[in-house]
């Protein structure tokens, strides 16, 4: 065990952890973070996706060994911001959401794409899911629900 | 349970490393897939493990010389989007996977691995890569070719951190890069082909052909290459049939469950032909 600090949703956490253990099972078990889901526990499905230092990655494969002074945002930190409920929403409303089970991590990936790059094609849109898959949906309704986040999102303002 | 360190600094990273021989963990693309265990428990590693990725220091790319430098550490993401990295490396890399996990795997992982389908190590083959290997007390540089001895096997000393890889400047008068694989998010490629090929005056002054996952490792064969050095279009033309039947005979793919050989020996096949038309419009 070992004492590891980093930054969750903006605030500082300290878990006492084998560095060995995966950051999901620290988010889900330990803190209560469910919004994370294990899919397939080998970095194909992307149900675990969070951002670190502002990047997208599988949290299923990332140790908490790496985790330490890092900075980590879930679905938690993202969906009362303006930004994260204008994802949730446009996917909502483009019937992108079905069983939900993929939900979290195209929400990460969409934040992640749209703050590089805030007016996506719809290449550059089904690259950014790439490694998220989802078994209800079909991919269509997931990249009309990026495009309306960008439209609306750019709208408000929210990436300036 | 394996016994597990977070060095701070290169520095502990090295001597961490000679006192206790501990397999460093960069991304864990690799190693946290291949020893997974149930959810909520710890990976199954077989050795003490450290965790690399948060050493600054062994991150970043540069110009140095003649040569690129890319620090062990760098995530296949900064190398996708550098300008400075040559565009067949960057190709390779972005069709690696998916984002997230070109966030998180590293160069050195992919080399260290020494799997013939690891994409960015083909590409490396091609462009004359070599590695730096630095331990508390030495520092050597290789041809990735000595580095990677065999399937899953390296020249890596237990005291040994691969800390940068070195790319002499390439500049061709063409190149080529083919990866056929399955499902681009979770695939390592059945097979990958790497070309080079630089003209002047109509001649043939320099030609590569790295050649990924077509058997226990990458094939570059320096004797084909050489060749087919001042060959002009007619030349190239006429050795073109027993040069595609030498790199035929270097290619002995494994019969895995990913592809069958059979169907990776014709496809290979097929690309160098494909290399081969390349050359042959840039001679004419
Ligand atoms: C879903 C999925 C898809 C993938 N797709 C591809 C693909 O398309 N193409 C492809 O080539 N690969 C692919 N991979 C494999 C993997 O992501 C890459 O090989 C990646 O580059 C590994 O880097 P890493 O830092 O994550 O490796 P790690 O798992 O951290 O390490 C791998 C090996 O390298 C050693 N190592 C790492 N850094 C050093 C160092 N500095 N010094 C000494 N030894 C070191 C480790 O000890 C270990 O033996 C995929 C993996 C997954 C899970
Ligand atoms: S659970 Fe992490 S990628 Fe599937
Ligand atoms: S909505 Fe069910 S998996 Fe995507």
């Amino acid at each position: 065990m070992q004492q590891i600090t980093f930054i969750l949703n903006g605030e500082k956490q300290v878990v006492s952890a084998d560095p060995s253990s995966r950051l999901l099972d620290i988010l889900r078990d330990t803190l209560g973070l469910t919004a994370v889901k294990e899919g397939c526990g080998e970095g194909e499905c992307g149900a675990c996706s969070v951002l670190k230092d502002g990047k997208l990655v599988n949290s299923c494969i990332v140790p908490m060994g790496s985790v330490d002074g890092a900075e980590i945002t879930t679905l938690e930190g993202l969906r009362d911001t303006a930004e994260g409920e204008n994802i949730i929403s446009a996917y909502a409303d483009s019937g992108a959401v079905q069983c939900g089970f993929c939900t979290p991590g195209m929400v990460m990936a969409a934040a992640a794409l749209l703050r590089e790059n805030p007016e996506p094609d719809e290449q550059e849109i089904r690259e950014a899911l790439s490694g998220n898959l989802c078994r209800c949906t079909g991919y269509n309704l997931l990249v009309k629900g990026v495009t309306l986040a960008s439209e609306r999102g750019k709208e408000k303002g929210i990436w300036q | 349970m394996a016994v597990s360190y977070v060095p701070a600094t290169f520095e502990e990273a090295v001597r961490i490393r000679r006192e206790t021989g501990a397999v460093p963990v960069a991304g864990g693309t690799d190693l946290m897939v291949r020893y997974r265990s149930p959810a909520g428990t710890l990976p199954d590693f077989p050795w003490p493990v450290m965790f690399i990725s948060g050493l600054k220091e062994m991150k970043g790319l540069f110009l140095e010389g003649a040569e690129l430098v890319i620090k062990a550490g760098t995530e296949l993401a900064v190398i996708e989007h550098s300008e400075i990295v040559h565009p067949v490396l960057r190709e390779a890399v972005r069709q690696m996977a998916a984002p997230a996990l070109r966030n998180l795997g590293t160069l050195s992982g992919n080399i260290c691995n020494a799997s013939p389908a690891g994409d960015a190590v083909c590409v490396l083959y091609a462009l004359g890569a070599e590695v730096e290997l630095t331990s508390s007390s030495r520092m050597r540089r290789m041809p990735i070719e000595h580095f990677i001895t065999g399937p899953g096997r390296t020249v890596l000393k237990d005291d040994e951190l691969m800390t940068a890889v070195r790319i002499p400047l390439h500049s061709d008068s063409a190149s080529f890069y083919r990866k056929v694989g399955t499902r681009k998010a979770n695939a390592l490629s059945k097979l990958s082909c790497t070309g080079f090929i630089t003209v002047t005056e109509n001649r043939i002054v320099d030609m590569r052909l790295a050649l990924g996952a077509v058997g226990p490792m990458v094939v570059r064969s320096a004797e084909l290459e050489s060749q087919c050095i001042g060959m002009d279009l007619n030349q190239f033309s006429n050795f073109k049939p027993d040069l595609r039947k030498q790199y035929a005979e270097l290619v002995t793919p494994i019969d895995d469950q990913r592809s069958t050989a059979e169907y990776r020996k014709e496809t290979t096949l097929n690309l160098i032909d494909e290399f081969f038309m390349l050359i042959e419009k840039e001679l004419s």
